[in-house]
């Protein structure tokens, strides 16, 4: 199964388990997204639950919030994540916000579904990543699939949550395919997964950069390094005992993520790493993120900017010691 | 403790009942607003405070024409919607002075009163924030069938925020049962808004298609009466309204706004104060109407007084939350 297509699962499970669940977006109803990933959701739930909005992000954002609030569980679609940028004061200043400044009355159980990555040559206002400032945020939970067995458990997650979720989907992986079981399953929010296990580094991954270290870790296979791939799932809640017991076993680590290296979420993570794992490390902790640049419009600047294979994987054989 | 009221339905209610309730109502709404400027001057209230004197005849004419379950947001400039809604005062106050039994565990204060029980979805800060909860909650009533109509409170200030449009349009496009109450108080914080409003109000919700209508906001009677033909439209699945209500703001922007001769005439104060006072206004014509004596206005006075002052002590003698409670209601 695809990942569009386990996440499309998750929803159609959703909506059909619980007649709260409601979907808000650009597109979304007869279109199924640009991407395709609502097919045929409007077929069976119709245009009362899979709702076409005008252009207007703030608005329906601002919507989504209201309506969690007062007996909805809405899952509001904002077609890129550069988009999210119109979103702010609704998410930031409101879903946020209300559960802890009414004193714990009011919810808001709502989930912000939108896209990540560059790579698809769409420049750079439709190729951010994002995910660090909304992890910023007190009272938001942020979730990033990186294979189609974890979107669909985590989107099931993410809708039960009683919390503003957002939930970042990276545009390239949508065709990444991977197994998804018959049976009913939901992935708590804020479990990291070991993708792989190693003992000689650890390398941290998040969304498509978790192939990413997958590949490094199969060419350091070949020069005799072992690296263990985590996944944290959640930028938050971040399961940052997995993460430093990982750390602690290896001796090494490094945090690879597609958002920007500064203020970012690979400087968050290797700070956990270095206060919890301090004495067991035997180098600094690496980050490896997005060029700090706008992302650019021409396939070979594009490219440069993101994370590579050969990138993690030289980091790696550098804190290993071996050249 | 509540100053509203249980009111009974609104046609059970016989008028003259009615009218007494809403005096008191706007009464009540005066003298909270007395005691937060005064509790601000005695620094017994942390931060600051946006006082509503002067527009008490909307958020009491508007949640006269509404039930108990309908929703309001409100605004910074929000007690007098959370009063009139049906909040209690010394619940009200305590929050103020950031106690822990005020309606937000003393996490929200002035700016931010929210109460479930009597639809209250939260006071904003943030102006023009309440413009997307307020058309979401009207989505949920529509989907859900529940029968509730949402009020969302503003100033003409948010009529500079272009979410307000992005809702509106789609609160005509979905037919939702919510009703712009936008709050004319001639300032834009500190600037009239003439200086900063193009066109004419009404003209924005009439691009639309939005039902809207002006009225005198210093006449209690005529914005209930615009009120409840704009929530009944809504709850007969209508659409949306927008009501102006064209009003005047007594205080500053806020407490510490005492000078204010740089934006307005103390004559123009003046004026609104003597001949457009909706308190005033409404005793008159009970006092006209022989519904009432001024002994009996006097008695109301003196009652919403003595209540007010009990909540005043009942918030100052309330602790503080504990320091543990920084970290609760994070999350769900």
């Amino acid at each position: 199964m695809t990942l569009a297509e386990a996440i499309r699962e998750a929803l159609v499970e959703e909506m059909r388990r619980d007649a709260r669940v409601c979907v808000l977006g650009e597109d979304v109803a007869e279109a199924g997204t640009p991407f395709k990933v609502l097919s045929g959701l409007v077929e069976e739930f119709g245009r009362e639950r899979v709702i076409d909005t005008p252009i207007s992000e703030a608005g329906f954002a601002g919507i989504g919030v209201g309506a969690a609030m007062t007996g909805l569980r809405p899952v509001v679609d904002i077609m890129f994540g550069d988009f999210l940028t119109l979103t702010m004061d609704q998410m930031v200043n409101q879903a946020a916000k209300i559960h802890y400044m009414s004193g714990g009355k009011w919810k808001v159980p709502m989930v912000l579904r939108t896209t990540m990555g560059a790579a698809r040559r769409s420049a750079a206002q439709h190729s951010q990543s994002l995910h660090a400032w909304m992890s910023h945020v007190p009272g938001l939970k942020v979730v990033l699939p990186s294979t189609p067995y974890d979107a669909k458990g985590l989107l099931k997650a993410a809708i039960r949550d009683d919390n503003p979720v957002i939930f970042f989907e990276d545009k390239m992986m949508y065709k990444l395919k991977g197994p998804v079981p018959a049976e009913e399953y939901v992935i708590p929010l804020g479990r990291a997964d070991v993708k792989r296990a190693g003992r000689d580094v650890t390398i941290v991954a998040t969304s498509s950069m978790v192939q990413v270290a997958l590949g490094a870790a199969t060419m350091l296979d070949g020069i005799g390094i072992s690296a263990e791939v985590i996944d944290p799932r959640t930028t938050w809640p971040l399961d940052e005992k997995t993460l430093i017991a990982s750390a602690k076993k290896t001796s090494r680590a490094i945090v690879v993520d597609e958002g920007y290296g500064r203020y970012g979420v690979t400087g968050e993570i290797a700070s956990v790493i270095a206060e919890g794992a301090f004495y067991n490390l035997d180098a600094p902790v690496r980050r490896i993120g997005a060029m700090h640049v706008p992302i650019p419009f021409s396939p070979p600047l594009e490219d440069a900017t993101v994370p590579s294979e050969q990138a993690v994987f030289e980091a790696a054989r550098e804190l290993c010691g071996k050249n | 403790m509540s100053i509203a009221a249980q009111r009974p339905t609104a046609d059970s209610g016989v008028e003259s009942e009615r009218l007494l309730r809403m005096y008191r109502s706007m009464i009540a709404i005066r003298q909270f607003e007395e005691q937060a400027n005064d509790l601000y001057l005695r620094a017994l209230m942390p931060g600051l405070t946006h006082l509503y004197q002067g527009e008490e005849g909307v958020a009491v004419g508007v949640c006269e024409a509404l039930r108990r379950e309908d929703y309001i947001t409100s605004t910074h400039r929000g007690h007098g919607h959370c009063l009139a809604k049906g909040a209690s005062v010394d619940l009200m106050f305590a929050e103020l002075l950031g106690k822990e039994a005020g309606y937000c565990r003393g996490k929200g204060g002035s700016m931010h009163i929210a109460d479930p029980a009597t639809g209250n979805l939260g006071a904003n800060a943030i102006v023009g924030g309440s413009a997307g909860i307020a058309t979401g909650a009207a989505f949920s009533c529509k989907l859900l069938g529940n029968g509730r109509v949402t009020v969302c409170f503003f100033g003409e200030g948010a009529l500079g925020q272009g979410v307000l449009y992005e809702v509106m349009n789609m609160a005509q496009l979905w037919k939702l049962p919510v009703i712009y109450v936008c709050e004319n108080n001639l300032y834009n914080e500190y600037t009239h808004f003439s200086e900063t409003t193009a066109g004419e109000i009404l003209g924005r919700p009439a691009a639309f298609g939005v039902r809207a209508q002006s009225v005198d906001g210093q006449d209690v009677l005529a914005v209930h009466a615009a009120a409840m033909q704009l929530v009944n439209y809504a709850r007969q699945g209508e659409g949306p309204g927008f009501l102006l209500c064209n009003t005047y703001r007594y205080r500053g922007h806020h407490v510490g706004d005492i000078n204010r001769e740089y934006y307005r005439t103390k004559q123009e104060e003046q004026r609104w104060l003597s001949e457009r006072d909706p308190i005033k206004l409404l005793g008159e014509q009970l006092v006209e109407r022989k519904l009432a004596d001024p002994a009996r206005l006097d008695g109301i006075l003196s009652e919403v007084k003595a209540e007010i002052a009990k909540g005043v002590e009942f918030a100052i003698a309330a602790p503080y939350p504990p320091v543990e409670q920084a970290s609760q209601d994070v999350y769900a």
